[in-house]
């Protein structure tokens, strides 16, 4: 089955100058990423994936090779013309979910759309509110970021990612400063956005994470190591049962 | 990003640094207050000065003997020269054309005396338009007639403090006989209270008499001291000081080329000088005051920088949820100017009380004029603008890769 293909990327190098020296991030880098699959991009660090993952994000441009993002090339980009392009097709989970200190969770998930300025005032509270309770904080909404567990701070960076409803959702070790219970929670949610058709990628150095996406890319030295499809899923819903209820 | 809601985050940022913002503002509200009142100070100097200007009589022209001399030369006083005479009067009287009034001037100094009360001042020899060119009124009585000036009448017409001094019980100057130098002069009337001027001379110390009799029974002389005259408006006296020039030179038979024995001047002129000095002082004031607002911007410079660092994660976030090098530009560029306009909004309130503070308690003749009020206001926003713009260009230029990692 052919997918429509939302990322494109065909032999991308990107070299960083340090001093004297011209380092080699990425050596040659290509593949395509349909809609509606989760990829969980792997490898050590200094295997490439930070500077890999800059780039699918429109933050950073590569040296060489083209990046069609949903069709559109952005190697050629102005930033502030990627800025609008991040703003319309992308959505960024972070490690430390990076939410605006003493803003309510609604704020925090409204902040995306703030920047697009064809959502009206009243439309944008109310996607703000939607992506809440598709995370399940629909009860939360008016909580401040310092009034939440970090499970609950990375769902409202979720609903952020999810409110502009973009082409690709972004994480970056979305699960590296949780708990084992709540990570498989956070699991759960992204294997639910997958469900419903969602493209996700999930950069991690957690290969445990990578049975539960449906694609791993696995990164060496800047290079593509190893590119699998899951043929058995697990389901972190079924994970998450099995585990110890924290009594503490 | 709309203005609205950067107006709210703004908003937001300030509230959440609430002291930081406070005592950053405090450097601007010092500054604006001290330029509201610092040119408060200034303009009601210079409106008071010009006020009693126009009391003495603004469109008045003085005509005095003697030229106006360059280095060199002996010098005499402008009282001895003998130069102006009653001729160059009627000339001026006959001939001129933008003149409301004319009258000559000869003063002599010496004691009055009623009963066993006396006073040492000076009295002036002048016709009837003198009272229209130094804007004095009769209170009570009359004004001697062109009659008493043909005949040389001994009569009087004083100033309040003639009357307080030699009338101390307060009995009715008008109709008595009082002495000057031994020459008994008959009082007519009483002069309106003029106060004191500005620079500080009394403007009722003043016995008027026809120019006649002073020159004829007091001093004995057939010259005039000056020749005092009015422009009928202010704005043609430079056209009248022209005219009176031109007749007295033909009067005194000046050739071509010859310079003037004699010196006009306006009280315009006079006017002018001093309002320019208060206008320097009021320069210098505005211009401390204005460092102490240049002193202030520097404290939102840098108060902006820190909170740019401090919220660099912040910034990054921003930036890779899709905010633009702009939005972010304008971001930190409104949070300055909100503190500043914020500041100087106080600062204005401030300083119009500051200024009605002084005018109360100093006495001081305060003006607050609303074109400083908006040079201070415009000058703040600048301000705001100005010192803001650097830090929130640093903010717009960050990678938002470095940016959202920041620690």
């Amino acid at each position: 089955m052919e997918k429509k293909p939302v990322i494109e990327i065909n032999n991308i190098r990107r070299d960083f100058v340090v001093g004297e020296e011209v380092v080699h991030a990425l050596r040659g880098v290509s593949f395509t990423i349909g809609e509606g699959e989760f990829v969980t991009i792997m490898g050590t660090s200094g295997s490439g994936k930070s500077t890999l993952l800059n780039i699918l994000g429109c933050l950073d441009t590569p040296t060489q090779g083209e990046y069609l993002l949903d069709g559109t090339p952005v190697r050629t980009m102005s930033r502030s013309q990627r800025a609008v392009l991040r703003n319309r097709k992308i959505g960024f989970v972070f490690q430390s979910y990076n939410l605006l200190a003493k803003t309510t969770a609604v704020e925090n998930v409204e902040l995306p759309l703030m920047y697009n300025s064809s959502v009206s005032g009243s439309e944008r509270r109310e996607r703000a509110i939607r992506a809440l309770q598709r995370v399940g904080l629909g009860d939360r909404l008016n909580h401040k970021s310092n009034q939440m567990s970090g499970g609950q701070m990375q769902r409202v960076a979720i609903a952020r990612a999810l409110v502009n409803d973009p082409a690709v959702i972004l994480a970056d070790e979305a699960t590296g400063n949780l708990d084992t219970r709540t990570s498989f929670e956070i699991l759960v949610l992204f294997q639910e956005l997958h469900r419903e058709g969602r493209t996700i990628i999930f950069v991690t150095h957690n290969p445990e994470i990578a049975q539960y996406s449906s694609r791993n890319i696995m990164l060496r030295d800047g290079k593509v190591r190893e590119d699998t499809v899951n043929p058995h899923i697990l389901d972190a819903a079924a994970r998450l049962a099995e585990l110890p209820i924290n009594d503490d | 990003m709309n203005i609205a809601n950067l107006f709210k985050i703004a908003l937001r940022a300030i509230a959440s640094n609430k002291m930081r913002s406070f005592l950053t503002m405090l450097g601007i509200i010092i500054g604006v207050a001290s330029v509201i009142t610092m040119l408060a100070i200034g303009q009601g100097s210079k409106l008071q000065i010009k006020k009693n200007i126009s009391e003495m009589g603004s469109n008045m022209i003085m005509i005095h003997p003697g030229a106006d001399r360059g280095p060199g030369g002996a010098r005499m006083s402008a009282d001895d020269a003998q130069s102006l005479t009653l001729t160059d009067f009627h000339n001026i009287e006959e001939q001129n054309k933008y003149l409301a009034a004319v009258s000559p001037s000869v003063s002599s100094g010496g004691q009055l005396i009623y009963g066993n009360n006396n006073y040492q001042t000076s009295v002036t020899g002048v016709s009837r338009g003198y009272l229209t060119i130094r804007q004095l009124k009769i209170e009570s009585g009359d004004m001697f007639t062109e009659a008493d000036i043909k005949c040389a009448a001994k009569v009087c017409v004083v100033g309040k403090t003639i009357v307080d001094n030699l009338f101390p019980e307060g009995s009715d100057p008008v109709g008595q006989v009082v002495r000057f130098n031994k020459i008994p002069v008959r009082v007519v009337g009483v002069l309106k209270s003029k106060g004191y001027n500005s620079m500080g001379m009394d403007q009722d110390n003043i016995v008027l008499m026809p120019y006649t009799t002073v020159m004829k029974r007091v001093l004995a002389q057939n010259y005039l001291q000056s020749i005092y005259a009015s422009a009928i408006t202010e704005e043609i006296t430079d056209l009248a000081i022209k005219d009176v020039t031109a007749i007295l030179r033909e009067g005194h038979k000046l050739r071509e080329g010859d310079d003037d024995d004699f010196t006009i001047r306006s009280q315009e002129e006079i006017s002018s000088m001093l309002t320019s000095t208060m206008d320097m002082l009021t320069l210098l004031l505005g211009a401390v005051a204005g460092i102490s607002l240049v002193v202030g911007g520097i404290g939102i410079m840098n108060i902006m920088y820190v909170s740019v660092t401090e919220r660099t994660r912040e910034i990054g976030l921003r930036m890779s949820v899709g905010a633009r090098g702009v939005d972010i530009l304008s971001q930190f560029l409104i949070e300055a100017i909100m503190i500043s306009v914020t500041g100087g909004l106080i600062g204005v309130l401030l300083g119009m009380g500051a200024s009605a503070a002084v005018e109360s308690v100093v006495k001081w003749p305060i003006s607050v004029q609303p074109w400083t009020v908006m040079l201070a206001f415009a000058v703040c926003t600048f301000t705001g603008i100005f010192f803001g713009w650097y830090p929130a260009k640093k903010a717009a230029n960050l990678d938002p890769i470095e940016a959202i990692r920041y620690e």
